[in-house]
């Protein structure tokens, strides 16, 4: 994992200086409230229904155990003990007080975790693969070139009043974990034919209002050029996206607008003066970048052996064994495995963890998987360095504490935003519609035998829930002051990234439920053997669902 | 619009002597004016000798397409960049571009919808002056200046960019 050296140190002490200063002028009545605003939300502080939110950078995904006791503190001396996992990777606090935030961010500093531009019309954190570094298909490790992204976009002094908010996305894989298509820029790893690494450059992906599915503006960029060409993009963005409506800001709109191709010339003529010279990146720093996240020191293990131990002892425990088909990823090392830690049991917001649960995730973490963890965007914990010889342990520590339910990949591991309980956006609340769903169907058999199926809930069309990419997408609207649900289906957020129809008039909150079983039993009813939610979708597609859903 | 009597230049407070004028200005024999790009060019030839002596600058509003407008820019001793509203971030690309590619090296000034918040930011992007809207109390905000001492990126004031620093 990247280490702070005394530069980084420095900057972010003087960031927290600033903000302390920020935040007093604010309180003292000195700094206007439209002046403070954007200033809090790039330092993470928004303002919600009820107080005050923190949200916190976990830099693509990378969280270590001093991190995660460290944050464990913070919730219980500054918040209600609990803290809550985002679809873009990061963690929020949902009661602390303003004048606290400063010296919040001075306890993250120490562990060399800051809270800069997780807001605010600017380059955000970079995410990635929640299996960068051991997934089996990947082929180049995302996390060294993320951090050269993170420390190129933090106070980046061009960069820090863009028209609107910004994302950028990096994978090595083909299996697409990072939705690099429906990010501001996703940037996907390669080798070229010569055996040299570079990026392929997609642009103007995006959910939201008007969700699109972005468009590659270049094939091959050298991995020297990472950073000019990035500078050059966001230039082009900075002085002709849209100022005058915040709902046609996006770089996605200005890409639409002009076309592809025009955008894409704009870059190339931008990057022409940007190219050379002191931009480039060295071969040492990238050599740097990529020593942090060098193989840990994994033990000779043969694999067929460890895994025949697994099979024995999951032969005789049905609940093991449901674990392991469920909460386990490959891994390219022989005798490995990536556990998923689920965050979404019945009856609790997904993504929320507690003070306590973050202190034994860095103890498990500190005993099996080389004192790391990994936030994912869809609202859970991996542990990706685990020897197949601990899994049975670490299954029954995991399930004292609450993180082995056996649902990863199903529809009740639902990815849902905090929704109008607490958020001062949405329309609609979207926690209690995850908890019905969730409660309605609780019977594992039938969510095993229905298979991966993501269904993603926002509580309004700013998508943080990504519903526009879950199989099932469930949308939160406000008709004349009370709360209905917009079902959409054959999203997909993976490498075969598609947006999802609408399935029609939006459903009264208890209506979810049953209309949720009707799609349901239309994928039951059609789907051939062996096959998966959204390739039924693909081949019959809406009509047979709709159908059903409004019979009467 | 601010044209204050006191600004921050090069990390000191000094008298402003400049006035902003607008496009309809039809005296331009006084000295010390601030004209807009399409007065400026307009009266080119006449004013050449000016500009050259320093005795007249050019205002440039903060969305400025310095891509098609940018006529004899590096002949002048000030070129004031005018931001609209502080969240209008135009103007740090803007005042770059004049710096690394239009080669000015003259007094580049924010004036308008700036915050002392920000005055990092812009002296990194090139800036040396401030003309600061009147609500700000610019002996506070010079120390704003030194909010940051060291930076990522390549910035106008240090174009190495750390990774090139780092020992």
């Amino acid at each position: 994992m990247y280490q702070y050296d005394p530069y980084d140190h420095q900057i972010i002490t003087q960031r927290i200086a600033q903000f302390r200063g920020q935040t007093e002028r604010f309180l003292s009545g000195e700094l206007k409230a439209e002046e403070f605003l954007p200033l809090r939300l790039q330092n993470g502080l928004y303002v919600q229904r009820l107080a005050p939110m923190l949200r916190i950078n976990v830099p693509y995904g990378m969280i270590n155990s001093t991190q995660l006791r460290r944050l464990a503190r913070i919730t219980r001396d500054y918040d209600k003990g609990y803290a809550h996992i985002t679809t873009r990777q990061n963690i929020q606090l949902n009661w602390p007080d303003l004048a606290d935030v400063p010296d919040i961010l001075a306890e993250l500093a120490e562990v060399e975790m800051h809270a800069t531009q997780s807001s605010g019309n600017c380059i955000r954190n970079t995410t990635s693969d929640q299996l960068a570094g051991i997934a089996v298909e990947e082929e180049i490790d995302p996390r060294p070139y993320c951090e050269i992204i993170r420390q190129w976009s933090t106070l980046h002094p061009e960069f820090a009043f863009l028209p609107r908010k910004f994302k950028i996305a990096v994978t090595g894989s083909n299996s697409d974990r990072a939705a690099i298509n429906v990010h501001d820029i996703g940037l996907r790893v390669i080798k070229n034919e010569h055996g040299e690494i570079g990026f392929r450059v997609i642009v103007g992906g995006g959910l939201g209002r008007t969700p699109v599915i972005g468009s590659l503006v270049r094939e091959f960029l050298p991995e020297k050029d990472l950073l000019s060409y990035l500078d050059a993009i966001l230039r082009v963005y900075n002085l002709l996206g849209r100022r005058d409506n915040k709902y046609k800001a996006r770089i996605k709109i200005l890409v639409k607008a002009m076309g592809v191709e025009k955008f894409a010339q704009l870059v190339e003529e931008e990057w022409a003066h940007l190219s050379d010279g002191e931009a480039v990146l060295t071969q040492e720093e990238i050599e740097r970048c990529k020593n942090f996240f060098s193989a840990p020191s994994y033990a000779t293990i043969d694999d067929n052996a460890a895994q025949a131990a697994v099979n024995t002892i999951a032969a005789d425990n049905i609940a093991f064994e449901k674990w392991l088909s469920r909460n386990l990823c490959g891994h390219k090392i022989p005798g490995y495995a990536a556990v998923v830690l689920a965050l979404k049991p019945t009856g609790v917001a997904p993504g929320d963890v507690t003070d306590r649960q973050l202190d034994i995730i860095a103890d498990l973490a500190d005993k099996y998987s080389f004192g790391e963890a990994r936030t994912t965007h869809d609202q859970n914990i991996v542990l990706a360095e685990v020897k197949k010889s601990d899994l049975f342990i670490l299954w029954q520590e995991a399930k004292a504490a609450g993180f082995a339910t056996p649902n990863i990949g199903t529809l009740t591991d639902v990815i849902c935003c905090p929704g109008g309980d607490f958020c001062s956006l949405a329309n609609a609340k979207s926690i209690p519609i995850a908890e019905a769903i969730q409660r309605r169907f609780d019977d594992m058999d039938y969510v095993y035998d229905l298979g991966n199926i993501d269904l993603n809930i926002s509580g309004c069309m700013n998508a943080c829930g990504h519903h526009h990419v879950g199989h099932i997408g469930i949308l939160g609207v406000d008709k004349k002051g009370r709360e209905f649900y917009q079902i959409q289906l054959g999203g997909d957020s993976s490498e075969n990234t598609a947006l999802g129809k609408v399935l029609g008039p939006a459903f009264g909150e208890s209506e979810i439920p049953d209309v949720i079983a009707s799609i349901l039993n239309v994928f039951v009813e059609n789907r051939h053997e062996g096959e998966q939610f959204v390739e039924t979708y693909n081949r019959i597609g809406l009509a047979p669902y709709k159908e059903r859903a409004y019979a009467k | 619009m601010p044209n204050n009597t006191s600004i921050i230049k090069d990390g000191k407070i000094v008298n402003n002597q400049w006035q902003i004028v607008d496009e309809n200005h039809s005296d331009l024999s006084q000295d010390y004016l601030l004209l807009p790009y399409s007065l400026w060019i307009a009266n080119k030839d006449n004013l050449s000798q000016r500009v050259s002596e320093g005795k007249i600058g050019l205002l440039l509003e903060g969305e400025h397409n310095l891509q098609e407008q940018n006529d004899g820019l590096a002949s002048f001793t000030l070129v004031t960049i005018r931001f609209p509203g502080f969240m209008d971030g135009r103007g740090f690309s803007v005042g770059r571009l004049l710096r690394e590619r239009y080669n000015f090296t003259g007094d580049l000034r924010a004036s308008g919808g700036v915050i002392r918040d920000q005055l990092c930011y812009l002296q990194r992007c090139g800036f040396s002056s401030f003309d600061l809207n009147d609500d700000i109390n610019i002996e506070a905000a010079l120390a704003s200046l030194s909010d940051f001492s060291e930076g990522y990126q390549i910035s106008v004031d240090l174009p190495t960019p750390l990774f090139r620093r780092r020992a």
